[in-house]
C-alpha cells in the first residue's frame, strides 16, 4: 500500500541521514546543518500558513526571541538550552497570541494580518538591538568550549553534534505536524484554510484554532531559534530577526509545497543547496556575486510560481507513487 | 409547547437599505416550512440572521427556547442549527469525504467516530463513489450536495437549506426531495428550507412563508399560497411566466 511505502522511504532517509557524518566531511555536515535547521523552520511555519492558511511574514521574530531567550539564559546563568527552548518557546507562543489575538480579533486578515506580524518583527529587531541586557547592538557571544569534547546537555561540542540535535528536532516536528494533520484540530485548521466562513457554519470556533496554529508555529520556531543561538554562538538583533530569515523560511515551504509534511523539507533543501552553491560560486568569482544568492532565490520562486503553483512535492509524490500521503 | 425555531420580528439594513424587515416566523420540531420570494426579497439574508452570520438589527431568534440572538456560527452550529450556503462554499483542496468528517467532527466525539459517519452521510446522499476526489473538481449539482452532506454530518436538530436543487435535473431534484422526506420522517429533522424550484418546495413543505422586499406577505400552507392573489403578483406569477 502506498502508506507503507512512504513509511519505507521515509526510514530510508532517515538511516541515510543517520549516516551521513559518517561518511561525509565536516563541510557536508556543515551543508546538512542549515539544510536541516530551514527544513525545521520551513515545517513550523507550515504550520500556521500551510495548515492554518495564516500567512506569517515575520517568523524570524520567533526565531530571534527563541534564540535571545536560550542565548541569554546560558549566558547570564548557564542554564541548559533544552529549558532555555521551553521558556523561548513560552515566550514566542505568547508574543504569537498576542499578534493572533490583534489579528483575529479585530478582523485583520491576509495581507494586512502578514503586515502586522512583519511590523511585530522589525520592532523587536530594534528594541533588541537596545536590550543591553542581551548585548545591544554589539552582539551576544556564548562562551565557547574546546571543541573536541561534546555536551549535550548544555550543546556545546562539535557539528556532529549539532548535526544530529537539529535532526532529531526535524525529525520531532516532522512527527508533531503528521499527528495534528490527521487529528481534529489539522481538519480544523484546512477547513480554515479553504473556507474560514464554511468551517465555522460547521461549528469549528475558528478563533480558537487560529490561535492555537500560531502559538505552536511560534512555540516550535522559537526552538529552532534556541538551536540557532548555540550553533552559531553569536547573536546580532540585526540577523537573528532579520527580515531575509523571515523570507527565506518561507520560501522553502511555498518551493516544496505548503500545507504538506514533506514540500517544507524538500523545498528547504533543495533552497539551502542552491544557496550553498550560488554562495561557492560567488566567492570563486568575488567581487559583484554578492546578491547572486538572492536572486537565484528570486529566480526560482518566479520558477516555481509560474510552472508549479503547489510546489514540487505534491508532483513528485505521485512520481514515487505516494499520492495516499497526506499530500492535501 | 413552544416552537423549536422561533423568529421574532428580525430586520436588517445594509446601508441603509432594509433588507429584512420585521420578519416572524416560528417552526414547530418535525416541521417542514418553506421560505420563498423574488430575488433579492431578503430569504438569505434571514438565514444569515438566524446563522449567526451577523446579528438582527432588532428582533430575537430562539432555538428550543433559548435565545440565541447574536451568538457565532459556530455556537449557532452547536446550539443544533446546519445550515447550507446558496454561494456554495466547498473546502476546494480537500477530498470531499474529508468535507463530510470537518461537518461529522461537531457531532462525533473521536476523528475515527466522524470517519464513519461521513461515509454513513455520503451513502445517504449518493456520494460515495466520489469520496476521494478533490471537492474543488466536483460538478455544481454534486457541491450542491456536498453542502447538504456536510451540514448533515453536524447532526443538526434544524437544517437550513438555502436553494440547494437550484441548477439541479428534475430527477436530481426528486432524489433531493426524497431524501429530505425520508430524514424528516424517520429522524425526526426539522427543515427550513428556501427554494425557486416550487415543485420542491410544494412536495416538502407543510407551509410557506413568502417573503417581498423584506417583508413577510403571506404565511399558509402550499394550497393557500398557491391560491394567493398578493403572492401570484409578485411572485409566482413571475415564475409562470
Ligand atoms: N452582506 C450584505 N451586504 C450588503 N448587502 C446585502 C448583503 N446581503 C444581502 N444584501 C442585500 O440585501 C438584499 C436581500 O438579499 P438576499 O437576502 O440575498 O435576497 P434573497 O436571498 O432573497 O435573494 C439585496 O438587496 C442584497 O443586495
Ligand atoms: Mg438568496
Amino acid at each position: 500500500m502506498a502508506m507503507g511505502r512512504a513509511t519505507r522511504m521515509l526510514i530510508g532517509l532517515m538511516v541515510a541521514l543517520l549516516l551521513a557524518p559518517f561518511i561525509g566531511n565536516d563541510y557536508l555536515v556543515s551543508v546538512l546543518i542549515l539544510c536541516l535547521f530551514n527544513a525545521y523552520l520551513a515545517q513550523a511555519w507550515n504550520i500556521m500558513m500551510g495548515f492554518a492558511g495564516q500567512l506569517s511574514l515575520g517568523h524570524a521574530l520567533y526565531v530571534g526571541l527563541g534564540a535571545y531567550a536560550g542565548g541569554a539564559l546560558f549566558f547570564h546563568y548557564g542554564t541548559p538550552p533544552w529549558i532555555g527552548m521551553i521558556v523561548g518557546a513560552a515566550i514566542a507562543a505568547l508574543v504569537g497570541g498576542v499578534i493572533g489575538f490583534l489579528g483575529f480579533r479585530f478582523g485583520v486578515k491576509g495581507v494586512y494580518f502578514a503586515l502586522l506580524t512583519i511590523a511585530f518583527a522589525e520592532f523587536t529587531r530594534i528594541l533588541f538591538d537596545h536590550f543591553t541586557w542581551v548585548g545591544g547592538s554589539s552582539g551576544l557571544y556564548l562562551p565557547v568550549v574546546r571543541a573536541d569534547h561534546d555536551n549535550l546537555l548544555l550543546l556545546r561540542g562539535r557539528p556532529a553534534m549539532f548535526y544530529y540535535v537539529i535532526l532529531g528536532l526535524s525529525a520531532a516536528v516532522f512527527l508533531i505536524c503528521h499527528r495534528i494533520l490527521g487529528s481534529r484540530l489539522g481538519y480544523y485548521w484546512r477547513a480554515i484554510r479553504e473556507d474560514q466562513d464554511a468551517a465555522q457554519a460547521l461549528g469549528i470556533d475558528t478563533f480558537k484554532a487560529k490561535m492555537a496554529a500560531v502559538m505552536l508555529s511560534a512555540a516550535l520556531t522559537a526552538v529552532g531559534g534556541v538551536f540557532y543561538a548555540f550553533y552559531t554562538n553569536t547573536l546580532y538583533a540585526e540577523s537573528a530577526f532579520a527580515m531575509h530569515r523571515s523570507i527565506e523560511l518561507i520560501l522553502g515551504a511555498i518551493i516544496g509545497g505548503m500545507g504538506t509534511l514533506f514540500g517544507p523539507i524538500l523545498g528547504a533543501f533543495l533552497l539551502t543547496l542552491l544557496g550553498e552553491l550560488l554562495t561557492r560560486l560567488a566567492e570563486n568569482f568575488g567581487h559583484g556575486f554578492e546578491g547572486v544568492k538572492q536572486i537565484g532565490y528570486g529566480l526560482i520562486l518566479l520558477v516555481i510560481i509560474a510552472l508549479r503553483r503547489e510546489g514540487v512535492w505534491p508532483r513528485l509524490a505521485k512520481r514515487l507513487g505516494l499520492d495516499g500521503e497526506k499530500a492535501s | 409547547m413552544s416552537a423549536l425555531l422561533a423568529v421574532d420580528g428580525i430586520s436588517k439594513s445594509f446601508r441603509g437599505l432594509k433588507a429584512a424587515s420585521a420578519v416572524s416566523f416560528e417552526l414547530d420540531a418535525g416541521a417542514i416550512l418553506g421560505l420563498i420570494g423574488p430575488n433579492g426579497a431578503g430569504k438569505t439574508t434571514v438565514f444569515n440572521m438566524i446563522a449567526g452570520v451577523f446579528p438582527p438589527d432588532e428582533g430575537r431568534v430562539r432555538m428550543d427556547g433559548r435565545d440565541i440572538t447574536g451568538k457565532r456560527p459556530d455556537q449557532i452550529c452547536r446550539a443544533g442549527i446546519g445550515r447550507t450556503f446558496q454561494i456554495v462554499k466547498p473546502f476546494g483542496g480537500l477530498t470531499v469525504r474529508e468535507n463530510v468528517i470537518v461537518g461529522a467532527l461537531a457531532s462525533c466525539k473521536t476523528v475515527a467516530d466522524a470517519e464513519r459517519e461521513a461515509d454513513r452521510v455520503l451513502d445517504l446522499l449518493g456520494l460515495a463513489d466520489k469520496a476521494r476526489q478533490p471537492a474543488h473538481a466536483l460538478t455544481l449539482p454534486d457541491r450542491k450536495c456536498l453542502e447538504v452532506a456536510r451540514a448533515l454530518a453536524t447532526r443538526p436538530k434544524l437544517l437550513l437549506l438555502d436553494e440547494v436543487m437550484a441548477g439541479l435535473r428534475p430527477t436530481e431534484t426528486d432524489r433531493m426531495v426524497a431524501i429530505f422526506r425520508q430524514l424528516n420522517r424517520e429522524s425526526g429533522l426539522t427543515i427550513l428550507l428556501i427554494e425557486h424550484v416550487m415543485r420542491a418546495v410544494m412536495a416538502l413543505a407543510q407551509r410557506i412563508v413568502v417573503l417581498n422586499t423584506g417583508e413577510v406577505i403571506a404565511t399558509g400552507t402550499p394550497e393557500e399560497i398557491a391560491a394567493d392573489q398578493k403572492v401570484r403578483d409578485c411572485y409566482l406569477g413571475e415564475e409562470a411566466a
